[in-house]
């Protein structure tokens, strides 16, 4: 079985992955929940529709930062058809994503920190009462000062956005060094140092968050809310409404569109929770478009130096890489994402000497959080563009440098994360060879360009969110006397596929077909815990647990269908819904009556399955943020074409290949990668979170430039450029028939690969994300005059960094503990003693 | 029926009638999530009246199968992957079918053009092009062998 013990020496679904006659995975096939999305029936948030529900409405800040004084909702309460008025003295609790950062309150009870910010809820019998209700609240405001950025949030000590944190306004620092990077430095034969800035972005999932949260009629309470994340959800609501979480019900009802976006608990949540119980009565909410770019939790905007030296073919000999990041107004997931931006740097190429230092802070913004690629898109952009300047400067071609310095496969690297199948330079030889590279490549003419970037990302985040030693995914499956499988799961479906890819092990393992299987999925009373569709963890964490389960299942029908055919187990296939001896593939029975079998034989058939990660070297205090059982890797080369008169960008065509370790539903592989592509294309060129400030007669408070659809650019279908999607498939012994991740990965190399084609087409290096026409036509214009032909960040600001905790790599003898924490050294010291004491 | 005289036609479908297929995404016309056919071309739902439809023919996404079984581009989006979290897809499949019915063999540039105002986040639009394109051909053949 595959976990039970370190899934690194124990293969798990890739003990057949190499056989033929798998008849469901690899095949490309309609997934099992594409008919309710066809015919408009899937049910979303919003589509639910209970009787005697009542809507609700939030009050949102329109300061950026703020004490609250007073609320009076005296005439709000008393207006007819308003059932009730909360504030935040209703839901005092703080809550948050992470256990360090629970700095949030439903609704916020005497402070708010950015435009948007929640102080007041009403309820009523029809949304637009609810909505006219908002206005008769009186809130008064003292007005603080606000910040806008990180620079001003490092100058500016006083006021505190929140109480805690690292000192002022700085949220979180991290400083990690794996062995002596000005050691590294002095043997380099070239140092190159490059400022980068990676502008804001956000998820703009389709479909806006909504919540029905209900009082059942045994008096616990059931919530359906459109959240990639519903155990976390239990736990924040548990918390917040000082329930028994065993009282608590969160269906994750499929999401249109997540991207990360609705990946922690958020306010209108626990608010209509909170109403539900209280009313005794259903109580729905829908954002509108503007309330979700307020919940944003998407990319920080992220300032970054990176320091590389290299020797004279190539080989980098140390990096130092130093990054801003804007945190917005809290914590979110902003600890990983800082640990994250420093985190993935060493799993593509190889850097024997590394030093990370990381501070986020604190700004007067919508929270930002995860987002695909979570906090590591902006270092890869960084890192791929520098790369692509040291390979000019070298004078060796961009894709053979990276093939000369690629990481190996099982490697541990110099911050002692355990790397699984790495085929980085097959993808990168494959984008070379479809797309021309070595043709085209400084030969196109002028103002056509290629760019070429590569990426590495999890299959899964290896530590769980709250530490336990529990599984991070669990699948129960029930076997019926009709010949059907019922599959239950936590995995939350949002639009990824992970219904598709769990009923397609299940439906492989077993010899049925997809749609025998009925799926229980995102339900925390259902089925079991899975963490959430976060980190590219599902195919194979859920994936794993499900094929335990269902080898579980299969060996108890075969051990009944043995007994009667009297034919020996191991000689039994499960194909084509029948069970039969693969001597005499005429002697078999039907799946419903070995179903029937296994049940007069030995009782209600019912498996389990479960799925936790493998230990992760990572001892250091840090090392939780990106050990994963395996890494996808991708390569992709991005053709531009520009208009030096009005500085826009054309992408006419991308190539990419992606390391997927098994495609199980090559369909949707294909459209993850695309849909990534697409995403990363958005990135690049248009799609940024602006805030400005308002005049100074006017308040001088920082606002959202663009909460809307329309302003907030992203690619339409004529955008789109063709897209050649190579998917480079060597099952991964830890994935499940040896897939690794698809979702995330294809989207970094996209962003520096545009940046690096633009070079190549026009001869100015934008350094900064997006690459808008107005920076292309400044860059221009300093090459026009003689000057560096760049548009970018010049500077990187002082920062009072802490003592870095020194990790020595493995090849200085490292054991993945820091020599100087000598508090944790200590605590590990004693936790050890404590279990070796008598 | 009767409604309140201020509601779209999105809010009519979806809270007076029941029909949910409809989606929203932003209820200002910019995402093009609410497109239905009013009269046989895609209008956003969001930004028309319901007291404007009378006497007119609205067709929404539950309405594109026949007897029981689904359009052929609706079987061609769940079979090529063109429907991904599916929350855009209605409102692209019936923009689609007005295209279809308008013009049975359009090229790519034309399918990019007629969609362009719905936007997905999820497919990067290719899988979407290519179900079109089948179903165009899968509807074509219907017509020739009479069916």
């Amino acid at each position: 079985m595959p976990n039970e013990k370190d899934s690194r020496t124990m293969p798990a679904g890739a003990l057949k992955a190499d056989g033929d006659g798998l008849r469901v995975i690899g095949v490309p096939r309609r997934r099992v929940d594409a008919r309710a999305k066809v015919t408009g029936q899937t049910r979303f948030a919003d589509d639910i529709f209970l009787p005697r529900m009542a809507h609700c409405k939030l009050l949102r800040s329109p300061h950026p930062h703020a004490r609250i004084r007073k609320i009076d909702t005296k005439r709000a309460a008393a207006h007819p058809g308003v059932y009730l008025v909360l504030t935040g003295k209703d839901v005092p609790i703080h809550y948050g994503i992470l256990p360090v950062s629970q700095d949030e309150q439903a609704l916020c009870v005497d402070r708010v920190r950015h435009v948007g910010d929640p102080v007041a809820a009403v309820i009523a019998r029809e949304e637009l009462t609810a909505f006219e209700a908002l206005d008769l609240i009186e809130v008064d405001y003292e007005i603080l000062a606000t910040i806008s950025d990180p620079e001003e949030a490092l100058a500016t000590p006083e006021p505190r956005i929140h109480e805690y944190g690292e000192q002022g306004n700085i949220h979180k620092f991290v400083a990690l060094e794996f062995g002596n990077v000005e050691e590294g430095f002095a043997e380099a034969d070239e140092i190159f140092e490059d400022t980068f800035f990676f502008q804001g972005n956000t998820h703009l999932p389709i479909e806006q968050h909504a919540a029905v949260a209900t009082k059942d009629p045994d008096g616990k309470l059931t919530i359906w809310s459109s959240t990639q994340t519903p155990h976390y959800v239990h736990r924040a609501l548990a918390k917040v409404l000082e329930m028994p979480g065993a009282h608590i019900r969160v269906i994750a009802t499929p999401n249109g569109g997540g991207f990360g976006g609705k990946s922690d608990p958020f306010h209108h949540e626990i608010v209509v929770a909170k109403a539900a119980l209280m009313l005794d009565r259903p109580v729905k909410i829908c954002l509108t478009r503007e309330e979700v770019f307020y919940c944003h939790r998407g990319r920080h905007p992220v300032l970054m130096k990176f320091k590389t030296g290299v020797k004279k073919d190539g080989a980098i000999t140390g990096m130092h890489l130093q990054t801003l990041i804007d945190g917005g107004a809290y914590g979110s997931y902003g600890v990983a994402s800082t640990f994250y931006a420093g985190a993935l740097q060493t799993t593509t190429y190889h850097i024997p000497r590394y030093r990370y230092q990381g501070c986020r802070t604190f700004t007067n913004k919508p929270p930002c959080g995860p987002k695909r690629g979570h906090g590591t898109p902006q270092p890869r952009f960084g890192q791929e563009v520098q790369l692509d300047k040291i390979a000019e400067k070298l004078k060796i071609d961009p894709a053979d440098l990276r093939l000369r310095i690629v990481e190996s496969p099982n490697a541990l690297t110099a911050n002692f994360f355990r790397l699984g199948t790495v085929n980085l330079a097959e993808c990168i030889r494959r984008v070379v060879k479809v797309s021309g590279w070595k043709e085209k490549f400084h030969k196109l003419p002028e103002s056509r360009g290629l760019g070429l970037a590569c990426s590495a990302y999890l299959t899964g985040a290896g530590l769980p969110i709250y530490r336990n030693k529990m599984p991070h995914s669990g699948v129960q499956l029930k076997f019926d006397r009709s010949g059907g499988v019922s599959l239950f799961c936590g995995a939350t479906e949002i639009g990824q596929g992970s219904d598709d890819v769990l009923a397609g092990i299940v439906a492989e393992v077993l010899g049925i077909d997809t749609f025998d299987i009925r799926l229980f999925t995102g339900d925390t009373d259902l089925g079991p815990v899975d963490l959430g569709s976060y980190s590219s963890r599902v195919t194979l964490m859920a994936g794993n647990a499900a094929l335990q389960a269902a080898e579980r299942g299969k060996a108890i029908i075969a051990g009944a269908v043995a007994e009667k055919l009297e034919v020996p187990k191991e000689r039994l296939r499960f194909a084509g819904k029948r069970i039969f001896d693969s001597a005499a593939p005429e002697k078999g029975v039907t799946f419903q009556e070995a179903v029937c079998l296994a049940e007069a034989r030995f009782g209600t058939i019912g498996t389990v399955g479960s799925y936790t990660p493998p230990k992760s070297p990572a001892l250091y205090k840090g090392g939780g943020v990106g050990p994963s059982p395996t890494y996808s890797y991708s390569a992709a080369v991005v053709e531009v074409e520009v208009n030096q008169v009005t500085g826009w960008v054309t992408v006419p065509r991308i190539w990419i290949a992606h390391d997927i370790g098994r495609a199980l539903n090559p369909t949707l592989a294909r459209g993850q990668v695309e849909g990534s592509v697409y995403m990363g294309l958005g990135e690049a060129l248009m799609e940024e979170q602006e805030f400005r400030r308002l005049p100074k007669r006017l308040s001088h408070a920082l606002v959202h430039k663009y909460p809307s659809i329309l302003e907030y650019k992203s690619p339409t279908s004529l955008d789109m450029p063709e897209v050649i999607t190579e998917l480079i498939e060597e099952p991964d012994p830890r994935g499940p028939f040896g897939a690794k991740e698809v979702g995330q990965g294809p989207l970094l190399p996209i962003m520096p690969a545009v940046a690096n084609a633009v070079y190549d087409a026009i001869g100015v290096r934008i350094d900064e994300i997006p690459v808008t026409p107005e920076k292309i036509m400044k860059a221009l214009a300093e090459k026009k005059a003689g000057r560096e032909p760049r548009f970018g960040p010049t500077h990187f600001p002082d920062i009072h960094w802490p003592e870095a905790l020194r990790v020595p790599p493995p090849w200085e003898g490292g054991d993945g503990n820091a020599v100087n924490d000598v508090p944790r050294r200590e605590k590990l010291r004693r936790e050890k003693e404590k279990v070796l004491a008598p | 029926m009767s409604f309140a005289p201020y509601k779209t036609l999105l809010e009519v479908l979806r809270e007076d009638l029941g029909h949910t297929g409809t989606k929203h995404g932003c209820e200002l016309g910019e995402c093009g999530a609410c497109a239905v056919l009013l009269d046989g071309k895609p209008v956003l739902s969001c930004l028309v009246l319901a007291l404007e439809c009378g006497g007119s023919e609205v067709l929404t996404v539950e309405g594109l199968g026949e007897d029981g079984k689904l359009h052929p581009l609706q079987d061609a989006f769940a079979d090529l992957g063109a429907a991904q979290c599916g929350y855009c897809t209605p409102a692209i499949l019936v923009t689609a079918k007005a295209l279809l019915d308008h013009n049975p063999h359009p090229t790519r540039d034309q399918i990019r053009e007629a969609i362009s105002g719905n936007l997905c986040r999820c497919t990067g639009y290719l899988q979407i092009f290519e179900a079109v394109e089948a179903a165009m051909l899968k509807i074509a053949e219907q017509k020739n062998s009479g069916a």
